[in-house]
């Protein structure tokens, strides 16, 4: 339904509040392709996100597509982490809406493709709903809808199923993996959760600690579909991930004075 | 189900008693004390309940109180009206713009500590003895708060809401129109009701000069006439006619304007 484009980080480095975030990080990111940010607390992933996004000036190159990102743009859907960010004045098929309204499409076909994308994401019973009649896990998968309907050709999703408890994030992960073949975007995930990246990317990235954190590994997930975590695969990529964010989360509390060297 | 409601039923009731009947004790009280205090003094000085009441009669049944509620109302919705409708534009432009800000700033933060009273002598130079300045006055009341309330909410618009709404295909205008605005609605109220307050403060400082009809000027003329106990009607007219239109605009908001996150 939707091709999927390439994103190529060349050399970036962000730098907010005079503070180097992040440098020179390189990444090219295959059309259609699922890849999940790993890494310690406040190290720069959400502003890696929010850079490809257009959201903040960067130094370096950010393509995608081969076209230099400038701005936000419809061509890079974003699911945040809060689901305030939908218009709680608005019904679900209202703000799935949003985006067709602005490209002009008919109110019969919006409202036709809102049930469609609203289906697609299992709220087709909740069509005339406020988001403050949803559930969490309701919430951010009318975020999705509502993101998906514009046919993005990339989706960045920061810590989407963040807030949510254990098993609505299960369900949630087996649905977005779903959602993700059907329309095949080009997916960056950021997670904290190391068992979510294993199940869902097709590579798991970990970076480094901050300021001026980098890419620290790439990690091919070479697992077939449906994945589960008791695979032995699966068992040796995760205690392999658990190190590399261990040794980056004790980097954090050294700087911090809150464990000493060599412990 | 009905097991559970008969459970809880009991509490519920107790609970619903105290909330309907524990104000009307504490208003009992309140009259039970201002008696009491009223047989120590002269009634010039704390005129009783029952002598305010058979004012409130008096002046009932000769159309005062009628006229000048009538009167008063007519002021404050025409100054608290005028001052919401341009407060609300205003203070979403100021809070927008971060320029206009820095240019009104200082005038925002100049006159929002100069009482209404203070520019009675002015209003009535400028505009002359006739509605015009006591409107005027209550306009003024009312701007100045519905404003910095607006800018507060504008800066309050959580900024991943204008950031979805970008990567959705929105330009500034749009998400001026279909973002900022809608989420100011709680603004607009909380604005709202503070200017509301505001005008019946004023209306009485407004009503000071050459006002033959209206709450504030009854508690003025009451003076000329040594009648306390019209001071009292009055200052009871203004009390209950705030709680009323509070209240008013309460329920228009939740009822209204619930989708938009109206908590009152
Ligand atoms: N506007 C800003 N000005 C200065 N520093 C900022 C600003 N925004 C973020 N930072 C800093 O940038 C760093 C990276 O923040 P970021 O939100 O990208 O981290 P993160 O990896 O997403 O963390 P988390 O996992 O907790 O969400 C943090 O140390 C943060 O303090
Ligand atoms: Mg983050």
């Amino acid at each position: 339904m939707v091709a999927g484009a390439a994103i190529d980080l060349e050399n970036i480095s962000i730098t907010l509040g005079g503070q180097p975030i992040v440098s020179q990080v390189n990444l090219s990111i295959k059309a259609g392709e699922f890849v999940c940010l790993l890494g310690p607390s406040g190290c720069g992933k959400s502003t890696v996100l929010n850079a490809i996004a257009g959201f903040l000036p960067v130094d370096g190159a950010i393509r995608v597509g081969g076209t230099a990102v400038r701005g936000p743009g419809v061509d890079r859907g974003v699911v945040f982490q809060n689901s305030d960010v939908l218009f709680p004045w608005l019904t679900a098929s209202e703000n799935v809406e949003y985006g067709p309204t602005i490209k002009g499409v008919a109110k019969r076909e919006r409202a036709e493709l809102a049930r469609r994308y609203l289906e697609l994401v299992g709220l087709g019973n909740a069509i005339d709903k406020f988001p403050s009649e949803l559930s969490g896990g309701m919430r951010q998968r009318l975020q999705m809808a509502r993101v998906l309907v514009n046919e993005p050709s990339v989706v960045l999703m920061d810590e989407p199923f963040g807030a949510l408890d254990a098993q609505t994030r299960e369900v949630m992960q087996v649905e977005l993996d779903r959602i993700w073949r059907a329309t095949k975007p080009t997916i960056v995930f950021v997670t904290h959760d190391i068992g979510e990246s294993i199940l869902l990317a097709d590579r798991v990235v970990t970076m480094t600690t901050g300021p001026s954190a980098k890419i620290k590994a790439v990690h091919d997930v070479d697992l077939s579909h449906p994945r589960t975590m008791s695979d032995p695969q699966a068992l040796t990529l995760q205690s392999t991930l658990r190190n590399e964010i261990g040794e980056e989360v004790s980097k954090v509390l050294r700087q911090q004075g809150l464990k000493e060297p060599g412990l | 189900m009905t097991g559970k409601r008969r459970d809880t039923s009991g509490g519920s009731n107790s609970r619903t008693f105290l909330k309907t009947f524990s104000p009307i004790l504490s208003v009992l009280a309140g009259l039970a004390l201002w008696e009491a205090l009223s047989r120590q003094v002269l009634p010039l000085f704390l005129p009783s309940p029952l002598a305010t009441a058979r004012a409130a009669v008096e002046l009932w049944s000769d159309g005062t109180i009628v006229a000048a509620v009538a009167a008063s109302l007519r002021r404050i919705a025409i100054g608290w009206g005028l001052g919401v409708l341009l407060g609300i534009p205003l203070g979403i432009f100021m809070g927008s713009s971060v320029v206009v800000r820095r240019l009104l700033d200082p005038y925002i933060d100049f006159f929002r500590f100069i009482p209404p009273i203070a520019f009675v002598t002015l209003a009535i130079i400028w505009l002359g003895p006739g509605e015009a300045s006591k409107v005027g006055l209550i306009f003024y009341a009312t701007i100045f708060v519905v404003i910095v309330s607006m800018i507060a909410g504008v800066q309050a618009v959580n900024p991943a809401r204008i950031r979805a709404a970008a990567t959705l295909g929105a330009g500034r205008l749009r998400i001026l129109l279909t973002v900022v605005i809608p989420s100011t609605v709680p603004a607009m109220v909380t604005g709202a009701r503070l200017a509301m307050g505001n005008s019946f403060l004023t209306v009485v400082s407004a009503e000071i000069v050459a006002a033959q009809e209206g709450v504030g000027a009854l508690i003025w003329t009451a003076r000329n006439y040594g009648r306390t106990e019209w001071v009292f009607v009055g200052i009871i007219l203004l009390g209950l006619l705030g709680y009323l239109c509070d209240r008013l605009l309460r329920l228009c908001a939740t009822r209204f304007l619930k989708r938009y996150d109206v908590k009152t």
